[in-house]
């Protein structure tokens, strides 16, 4: 699905990633976590195509596909979705009619036609009632004026939708009441499929009880430090990164 | 005289999506260029007007000499050499009926998408099929009447017919001035006199064309009215003098569209609109401008200076000015409203776009005289490239005004870093229980918000669309919705490649 090799990347001239190393196999979940400034929305941005980063060398493979030879839009359209770590307001724009152009434009890209108006209808309210959506935000403009959590949601909403093949959600659980955690977790899960494979970026072990990982991995100063199962986010609960400050990547 | 014919050459300049850019080659008439007395007789003459109209022309074209072009506008052009335009172009061919208009002039309208015949459908609705229950050929959708307005004449105007049995008059004001001269002798001047500003009094002196409205008392005018201004010959001017009465009660939906060839002269369209609404009367005047913006480098394109007024003259009238500005080198326009009725309303809605080089100066003047009048602006300005804009209003409460209210709100997008937007809003209150509130805004798409749609799959340019048309969506809603779809397709293809 996705395979990450010493990849290098800096942003205004700061080197920020130093020799990220990742495989993810399809139907899997990973989880990164580590300290505040470490590189894992770095990580994320760079592989959604952000052009406000340079890749300095490295290699990402997508689906057998050279993810740096396609723009953004293509790599969405190829199935990568990014949930943002702080999603962006779209004044205007109606938060549904957005995703169907998404949805036409990853239609279009594999020669589909446009999906008919009803399938698109059911499709919206089906999944924001997965992920508990109130229905009056399909019709706001893209997550302008939402509260916090709304943004998160609506994250996890988006890619309920548009079904793609590697979710990378950063930090989606920051902000969250509980209510809502279980919510967008419930969401996820019911994504989860042996070809949909996801890469969970957070702070906290609670997601992770709720959306079970198959790999964590601990992210410092640029580089994955060390990788484990799921022990491991309890054992970082339990005692914090500094043990892994000292590591170099394995 | 025949048609410049290095005006065909022009038609293979850079489209730069302009798809109306095109011109169509036919015999005309012209006057020969300049301007003198004699050159207002040439007109009046070949209009066969009455000789009162002659004398008020003169007459205006007296105060013309004595004016000067206002200077306090921001935009910047060379002086206009008045003496080297010509004041009056017509198809040889006058047509007496449809079937005797020159096919050419049919196939330019054609190509524009406007309809001269009367056919049931209207033309920029997708649908073909006949909507279910109705007979083939028939349809529930609203028709619309057409003023094809060529150069300085009119050459057809339909429904004329259908409208005359419920009293409605839609014809020229050429063909008004002949059939109904006493209505026209009534009104014309009297919203907008003839030393009102140095373009109308031109206008006054030199008005070739436009359309004349008239609805009876309580008639809802029974289809939408739309005139369609066409500039096709080269080095002359379009004069376009358009007026509007709705009697006591009745109502009305008119629509003006315009559109130029491609040519690297600027040519000027001053065009003088009036409208009357008496006792409970609406107007609705809806306008989609796109004449010929000019090249990248500012070669050619339409000088727009307009005057528009409309005069709210009975209690409880309204009028609603609603604008898509996307053409012209120079847009230079205030729609206004004086709410002389008691409880009369006046409302001004406007997109305006410039990219390139373009620069428009626009905006609305709202007068209450009236007790309790209430006016509303909402005025959204996009600019792109190098482009220019500037949002001006004038808001005026009279002593005479109790009880007036006014909501302004200017909102402005810039695409590049580059262009400029500037508001000026005027307030001149002199009723202490006048309400007013005015909101400005100005926005910019971010990078973060382009990142955004493209990690959702949706491509540059297509976010651009999405987001200037958001930001333009309650002034499209005003529009007939006929029109509102093809507006938003002209804004699509304006601002095509714009942002950087
Ligand atoms: N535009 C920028 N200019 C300069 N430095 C930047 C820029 N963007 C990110 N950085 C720096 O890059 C480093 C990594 O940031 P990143 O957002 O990837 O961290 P993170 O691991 O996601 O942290 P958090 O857990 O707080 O979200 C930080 O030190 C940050 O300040
Ligand atoms: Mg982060």
């Amino acid at each position: 699905m996705l395979r990450i090799e010493d990849l290098h990347a800096s942003v205004a001239e700061t080197p920020i990633l130093k020799g990220v190393q990742l495989s993810i196999g399809p139907g899997e979940v990973h989880a990164i976590m580590g300290p505040n400034g470490s590189g894992k929305s770095t990580l994320s941005k760079v592989l959604a195509g952000d052009e406000s980063y340079t890749v300095e060398s490295g290699r990402v493979d997508f689906e057998g596909q050279n993810l740096f030879e396609m723009p953004p839009e293509e790599r969405a359209r190829a199935g990568l979705f990014l949930g943002f770590q702080y999603p962006v307001e779209i004044p205007g724009v109606n938060n549904s009619y957005f995703l169907k152009a998404a949805l036409n434009a990853a239609r279009a890209a594999r020669g589909e036609p446009e999906i008919d108006p009803v399938s698109f209808l059911k499709r919206v309210r089906e999944r924001a009632q997965w992920v508990g959506l109130d229905d009056s935000l399909l019709k706001r403009p893209v997550n302008a004026g939402f509260s916090g959590g709304e943004k998160k949601r609506n994250e996890i909403f988006h890619l309920a939708v548009l079904e793609p093949r590697l979710a990378i959600l950063d930090e989606t659980d920051s902000g969250l009441d509980i209510d809502a955690l279980r919510a967008v977790a419930d969401g996820v899960n019911r994504m989860r499929d042996p070809q949909r494979s996801f890469l969970l970026i957070t702070h906290y072990q609670r997601l992770l009880s709720y959306i079970e990982p198959d790999y964590v991995h601990v992210m410092v100063r640029g580089q994955i430090v060390r990788s484990g199962g799921k022990e491991l986010a309890a054992e970082l609960e339990r005692s914090g990164y500094a043990a892994f400050e000292d590591e170099e990547a394995a | 005289m025949a048609a410049d014919k290095s005006d065909e050459a022009l038609e293979g300049l850079a489209q730069r999506g302009y798809s109306a850019g095109f011109y169509t080659d036919i015999e005309q008439e012209f006057a020969p260029p300049g301007l003198d007395e004699s050159t207002i007789r040439f007109i009046s003459d070949k209009k066969r007007e009455p000789a009162w109209m002659l004398e008020w022309r003169l007459e205006a074209y007296r105060n013309w000499l004595g004016m000067t072009a206002p200077q306090w506008q921001k935009v910047r052009f060379a002086p206009i050499d008045f003496q080297a335009i010509s004041y009056y172009a017509a198809p040889k061919r006058g047509p007496a009926s449809l079937d005797e208009v020159d096919p050419k002039l049919l196939e330019t309208y054609a190509k524009l998408g406007i309809p001269l015949h009367e056919q049931k459908m209207l033309a920029g609705v997708q649908e073909q099929e006949p909507a279910p229950g109705t007979a083939a050929g028939e349809t529930t959708k609203p028709r619309v009447a057409v003023d094809a307005v060529f150069d300085s004449v009119s050459v057809t105007t339909t429904f004329k017919e259908e409208l005359a049995r419920s009293g409605v008059i839609f014809c020229s004001i050429s063909e008004a001035l002949r059939d109904h001269p006493e209505l026209v002798r009534r009104y014309i001047g009297t919203v907008v006199s003839r030393r009102d500003n140095f373009f109308a009094a031109l206008n006054s002196a030199v008005f070739s064309d436009g359309s004349f409205v008239y609805i009876p008392e309580g008639v809802e005018c029974p289809m939408e009215l739309s005139t369609y201004f066409r500039i096709n010959a080269g080095h002359t001017g379009q004069f376009e003098r358009t007026l509007i009465i709705a009697e006591r009660g009745s109502s009305v939906s008119y629509l003006e569209g315009c559109t130029a060839p491609q040519r690297d002269e600027h040519q000027l369209h001053a065009a003088v609109v009036e409208l009357i609404a008496h006792e409970d009367a609406r107007i609705k005047y809806s306008t989609v401008q796109n004449w010929y913006p000019g090249d990248e480098q500012g070669r050619g394109g339409v000088y727009n200076f307009v005057t528009k007024r409309g005069l709210c003259a009975g209690a409880r009238s309204k009028i609603s000015w609603t604008q898509v500005e996307t053409g012209s080198a120079i847009t230079w326009k205030y729609p206004s409203c004086v709410l002389q009725g008691d409880d009369s309303q006046g409302e001004f809605y406007s997109v305006a776009v410039t990219r390139g080089r373009q620069q428009a100066d626009t905006g609305t003047k709202m007068i209450h005289i009236g007790r309790n009048t209430r006016s509303q602006i909402l005025s959204k300005g996009v600019s792109a490239d190098d482009a220019d804009q500037t949002y001006r209003g004038l808001v005026k409460i009279l002593p005479s005004a109790a009880g007036a209210r006014n909501y302004s709100q200017c909102d402005s997008m810039l695409l590049s870093d580059r262009c400029g937007a500037h508001t000026f809003p005027y307030l001149d209150v002199r009723h202490p229980s006048a309400q007013l509130e005015h909101e400005a805004t100005t926005s910019r798409i971010s990078d973060e918000q382009i990142f955004y749609c493209k990690q959702r799959g949706i491509s540059e340019e297509d976010a651009v669309s999405m987001i200037v048309n958001g930001f333009c969506k309650e002034v499209f809603q005003e529009l007939p919705m006929e029109f509102a779809v093809e507006a938003q397709k002209l804004l699509e293809i304006t601002l095509e490649n714009s942002v950087g």
